[in-house]
């Protein structure tokens, strides 16, 4: 049994032009039989779209929509931006702002830095990568938590492992999370060490796209390893490169689990109290939703605007 | 024969029906359900509210905070006060919830709350009144709760009563309450050479004391403080009731820590910190954390309410001898707190009856339910701790003479706190917010040795004050 065909004469093709309408009836008949013939893909689609309907484009219509209103004795009332109002005037809000671009400043110098060059020297071994990539990778997939309880370990001031590396080398012991200059510093450097894996093996991936020729022919010309990676090795990552760098600022500005988890949120004189941290106050420690949603709402509008920038410099530069 | 159920354009719709069924079956299994299913009340009680509920009336209810099932002897003690309740009242069905952690969490419990999902009867902190409030969750009960329908409400102490008030309107019915006092370390005392029956009622004691126990080496420390989480705020807060001080002005609009005791309660904890050693390298601790040291005998003391111990004893493994208590250091005031149970705004009159006659006889009816020592003694739980106790006069000598008559552990070892009673203190207005500012002075003076007393406490002023002024 063959599926229903449609009729070739009731089908508007290009050539036709304007002057050939097509009869309602047949445009029903079409649409009905397309129906018919994908209704397995239309199900699984139904299923798939209520999911996402339900549990992320309706909260975020609902997010939106709770930032510019106040629930009080049950009764919801619009507000206006009084609720941007109220989290522009907490006194946490620009220091949040200022530690969530530190952050963002220091994931990408390190986040970004180091997975590429450990990329790069994980591409130079003929032996035994297979066993380097795993261990490199190895961090991701234990779960974050976990992670962050061996650093909260390592960098305790009294037991901790780092000030015992640094005790029997006679070095000065370092205060590490709980000292409004490093800890901020201690909570990149664990998530760096947490998280690099994902992007070592996506360098990893495009290094190997790299025509081994290109560097056959630099090192004719006398190139050394730096201008090498300056010349070739950027230049040909250089699409993949783009990709992480604007994943990694979206991600890094919705930090929250491990200076959470680390220094309990908001660190020595809340050194370490982020955007998403503080939205998470807004929402469950002071129950205010609207402060909550208003806060999300700049997050999001942040991002998007810098999205959007992004992707236009970056067609711009590909033109 | 085949037969046409095989055809292939059937076997295409009853996948597409089969995944749309399933699809829609998980969409209504993820969704939450209020809990009014099954929980209505067919007529026939009086509609006065005063008058007690009748016994023929069928009633359904959803009860929050029943023992999991790993408090075997709680959840016994539970269902038989249920079996002696329907003696009572058979047509009463109670269908207790448990969870496994504490019966309020608060972010699972704000969303409850959101989402009108919370239990008919359901748990709160005291400090819970006015979210539950704003999120129109709890019924007015004042008119229901008088003499004949709570016998016991007479004994009841006004003050923990009126924590449950707002605009003289009554919304819940006290279970427990707690005042912070020194929580200390009784084996560390003894082998520091200090008296553990005796334990510090000033600061300049503690910080003494304190120096004593951190000589002991071997990673222990003398006094644990809080400085995450909002906590550290919390017991900046109670540390400055001891001393008599306040944390906003008595309006509500105006920071009003910022002065002499502020300064002293900084300049102690910083001299104890750094100058004496006696607080331990690592900080930015949290509930939780302190109560770990001091069951694994590495902490002489920290500010604590009664209820710490029985978390001690209960999940880590501590034994109750090891612990003693003694007043808040200053002894001014104490910081207070409690937990309560709440009726869901929206039940019928006849519910609302049923959950205060259950309320009042599984908790407020002395020498049964909760306060049936000689029972929790047979059970081997917890009996002896200085509280719950909101009993006044004749009621409150007797509970404590049944406690002290029944008890699991040496009583004799919070003698210093039962005989030193403090006037209870509620938390200030924005509390959370508050503390949230707060946690940077403690942290401030706990993680950095040259920290600056005087800028911490005006610039946590200047943002408390933003904060008032910004509701």
């Amino acid at each position: 049994m063959s599926a229903p065909t449609l009729s070739t004469s009731s089908t508007p093709s290009k050539p036709d032009g304007p002057g050939r309408e097509v009869p309602a009836y047949a445009r029903r008949e079409a649409f009905t039989s397309a129906l018919r013939r994908n209704i397995s893909a239309h199900g699984f689609l139904i299923g798939a779209v209520l999911c996402f309907s339900f549990f992320s484009w309706y909260p975020m219509v609902r997010e939106f929509l709770l930032a510019f209103q106040k629930t009080e004795a049950g009764k919801t009332s619009w507000v206006g931006l009084r609720n941007l109002k109220y989290v522009a005037n907490d006194p946490a809000f620009w220091q949040a702002w200022r530690n969530t671009l530190l952050f963002t400043g220091l994931a990408l110098l390190l986040g970004f830095v180091v997975p590429f060059f450990v990329a790069i020297i994980l591409n130079e071994f003929r032996h035994g990568q297979g066993y380097l990539r795993l261990l490199v990778y190895l961090p991701v997939m234990l779960p974050p938590v976990a992670s962050v309880l061996l650093f909260k370990y390592f960098y305790d001031p009294g037991y901790g492992l780092f000030n015992g590396i640094l005790h029997f080398l006679h070095l000065p012991e370092q205060q590490w999370l709980q000292s409004t200059s490093t800890a901020m510093l201690s909570v990149v450097i664990a998530s760096t060490w947490m998280n690099m894996g994902g992007a070592t093996l996506i360098y990893l991936a495009a290094l190997q796209g790299i025509p081994g020729e290109l560097y056959e022919a630099a090192e004719l010309d006398g190139a050394g390893l730096f201008s090498k990676i300056w010349h070739i090795t950027i230049p040909q990552t250089r699409l993949i490169l783009s990709l992480l760098l604007l994943m990694q600022i979206i991600a890094t500005m919705q930090v929250f689990a491990e200076p959470f988890l680390l220094t309990g949120g908001a660190g020595p004189e809340g050194s370490t109290t982020t955007v998403v941290y503080l939205i998470y106050q807004y929402a469950f420690n002071f129950n205010n939703y609207g402060g909550a949603a208003a806060l999300g709402l700049v997050l999001l509008v942040l991002l998007a605007g810098f999205s959007a920038v992004y992707v236009r410099l970056s067609r711009d530069s590909e033109d | 024969m085949r037969s046409t159920w095989f055809r292939p354009a059937h076997r295409r719709t009853a996948a597409a029906a089969l995944v749309s069924a399933l699809a829609l079956t998980a969409l209504a299994a993820c969704g939450t359900s209020s809990s009014d299913t099954g929980s209505k009340g067919s007529g026939g009680g009086s509609s006065d509210p005063t008058a007690p509920l009748d016994p023929k009336t069928k009633v359904t209810l959803t009860m929050d905070c029943m023992p999991p099932a790993a408090k075997a002897a709680e959840l016994r003690q539970w269902k038989e006060d249920i079996k002696t309740f329907n003696q009572k009242y058979p047509n009463v069905t109670i269908n207790g919830k448990s969870t496994t952690g504490q019966c309020e969490e608060p972010t699972r419990f704000t969303a409850a709350l959101k989402g009108k999902s919370q239990p008919d009867v359901f748990y709160t902190y005291f400090t819970d009144l006015q979210q539950v409030l704003d999120n129109d969750g709890a019924a007015d009960i004042s008119a229901y709760v008088t003499d004949k329908t709570v016998p016991a409400l007479p004994s009841i102490d006004p003050n923990v009563l009126n924590v449950l008030k707002k605009d003289g309107k009554l919304y819940g019915l006290p279970t427990s309450n707690y005042t912070m006092g020194l929580l200390i370390n009784r084996k560390l005392f003894q082998q520091a050479g200090l008296d553990p029956n005796k334990p510090p009622t000033t600061w300049a004691e503690v910080r003494t004391a304190a120096k004593a126990i951190a000589k002991l080496g071997n990673g222990i420390s003398g006094y644990g403080e809080y400085s995450a989480t909002n906590q550290g705020g919390w017991h900046f807060t109670a540390t400055m009731y001891g001393l008599g001080g306040d944390i906003v002005s008595p309006d509500g609009k105006k920071a009003a820590f910022n002065n002499d005791l502020g300064k002293q309660v900084v300049s102690n904890l910083k001299a104890m910190r750094w100058d004496d050693d006696s607080m331990g390298k690592t900080q930015l601790l949290k509930w939780g954390d302190l109560q770990k040291q001091i069951s694994t005998d590495k902490l002489g003391m920290f500010l604590a309410a009664p209820d710490d111990i029985t978390y001690m004893v209960q999940q880590l493994g501590a034994k109750y001898e090891n612990f003693g208590m003694g007043p808040i250091p200053g002894g001014k005031a104490t910081l207070f707190g409690g937990n309560d149970y709440m009726i869901k705004k929206g039940l019928s009159p006849d519910q609302i009856k049923a959950a205060i006659a259950w309320l009042s006889f599984k908790t407020l009816t002395p020498g049964k339910g909760q306060f049936d020592w000689a029972r929790s003694k047979g059970d081997q739980l917890p009996v002896g701790l200085p509280q719950p106790n909101f009993w006044t006069g004749a009621t409150k000598a007797t509970d404590l003479t049944s406690r002290t008559d029944n008890a699991t552990m040496p009583v004799e070892n919070f003698r210093p706190f039962l005989d030193n009673p403090i006037v209870g203190k509620a938390e200030p207005v924005k509390a959370q917010e508050i503390y949230k500012v707060l946690d940077n002075v403690m942290s401030g003076v706990l993680t950095n040795k040259n920290a600056d007393a005087g800028k911490l406490l005006s610039t946590a002023e200047t943002q408390v004050n933003q904060i008032l002024a910004n509701q």
